[in-house]
């Protein structure tokens, strides 16, 4: 399992991916905002894609939505984890066809049941 | 303040009286002393306009001295207090940025002592099962008590090691003392600059009176909400709970997302 992590500062990218590997995925990159994702989205076979809202450059709702336009791309699990707490934008993730939604501060307990929450609706 | 409001007053006796006045003129037809009247009246408003651009430029001039910025000076961007509170926030960013660092750092450090402390144990708590159902002969039994020995010479120093970790990270979160009383001294400054660009703004409405100028509030503040784009993000919420336009943790997204058909 290959997961791409987005997010604009290096330490959430470093606990997302210190958490991931007590998961049992040790499999995954990084990247800090939507626009040098997406190329590595498109040219790396990645498996799921875990993106934070509010980063310079391309954001990460805009990102989804690129994922969802993208013909290979959009069937790509994608899980946001951000601090945008405003139910319009939740909704407006959701619309955009996010998988799973994690608002800052969170705990490894949620990202793990978010994750499974997840799979277990891609595979089943 | 009180000054303003004289002047302010002044301006609209003059107007009330003179109106008069030029009505009664024009009824009496007495055409130059209405001319005469309305001149006076210009030369009111006039007065009141120079004097108000007057204290206003006065009170730009106080808020630049109150920011400390030199504006003769060369370096006029470096001496400002924004400046140095940009230099400030950078410096905590960078404080907590190296905190996190260190900690994960030590974490990362301390994990595998703890998994492998763990496993042992594991491992040894099975032999010594075995050992107590007399499974296992002398030679076993000596081999097992070797293992056990290295294993406590093993506990005694990883878990001193793991000790200075955790010791570690405990200083390592010193940051909060120093980044605290920086924040504290910008939030005082915006406060100030805050409080001071009011205080202009209300010199430059008086301006605004004299010359008459109106301003469309409601277009202002259309045009404001329109530069607003929800999908730039705007970081965490402040004071969630009190509000309904917020979540105020995962529970609430869960649920709004099972609302929505998740």
């Amino acid at each position: 399992m290959k997961i791409l992590i987005v997010d604009d500062f290096s330490t959430m990218r470093r606990i997302i991916k210190n958490l991931l590997r007590d998961l049992g995925f040790t499999n995954t990159s990084e990247a800090d905002d939507g626009t040098t994702a997406l190329p590595m989205l498109q040219s790396g076979s990645f498996d799921f894609l875990v993106t934070d809202w509010n980063m310079p450059g391309m954001t990460g709702i805009d990102l989804l939505r690129a994922v969802r336009a993208d013909e290979r791309l959009k069937n790509l699990p994608v899980l946001m984890v951000t601090a945008e707490a405003k139910r319009d934008q939740i909704i407006e993730a959701a619309q955009a066809g996010v998988n799973g939604y994690v608002v800052k501060p969170f705990t490894a307990q949620v990202l793990k049941e978010k994750i499974d929450k997840i799979f277990e609706r891609v595979n089943g | 303040m009180e000054q303003n409001e004289s002047s302010q007053g002044e301006l609209e006796s003059t107007l009330k009286d003179h109106a008069n006045k030029l009505v009664d003129s024009l009824e009496h037809g007495n055409f130059a002393e209405a001319i005469q009247v309305i001149y006076e009246l210009n030369q009111v408003r006039d007065r009141g306009l120079y004097q108000e651009v007057g204290k206003l430029t006065r009170e730009l001039h106080n808020a630049i001295v109150n920011f400390q910025i030199d504006i003769h000076g060369k370096h006029a961007q470096e001496m400002s207090q924004i400046n140095d509170a940009t230099h400030r926030l950078n410096y905590v960013v960078e404080m907590t940025e190296k905190a996190a660092n260190r900690t994960m750092d030590l974490v990362e450090l301390s994990a595998p002592l703890v998994n492998g402390l763990s496993d042992e144990a594991q491992q040894l708590r099975e032999e010594w099962g075995r050992f107590m159902r007399r499974e296992i002969n002398a030679d076993g039994f000596r081999d097992l008590a070797k293992k056990v020995d290295s294993f406590l010479g093993r506990v005694d120093q990883d878990s001193s090691q793991l000790s200075s970790y955790l010791n570690d990270i405990l200083l390592a979160q010193d940051f909060q003392d120093l980044t605290g009383q920086v924040i504290k001294r910008v939030t005082a400054l915006v406060t100030e600059v805050e409080s001071n660009l009011v205080k202009l703004v209300m010199m430059a409405s008086h301006v605004d009176r004299f010359a008459g100028i109106e301003h469309d509030q409601a277009a202002l503040k259309a045009e404001a909400e329109q530069q607003k784009v929800s999908s730039q993000g705007e970081g965490p919420q402040m004071h969630a709970d009190k509000r309904d336009d917020v979540v105020s943790g995962q529970v609430d997204v869960d649920d709004l997302l099972s609302s929505l058909g998740f």
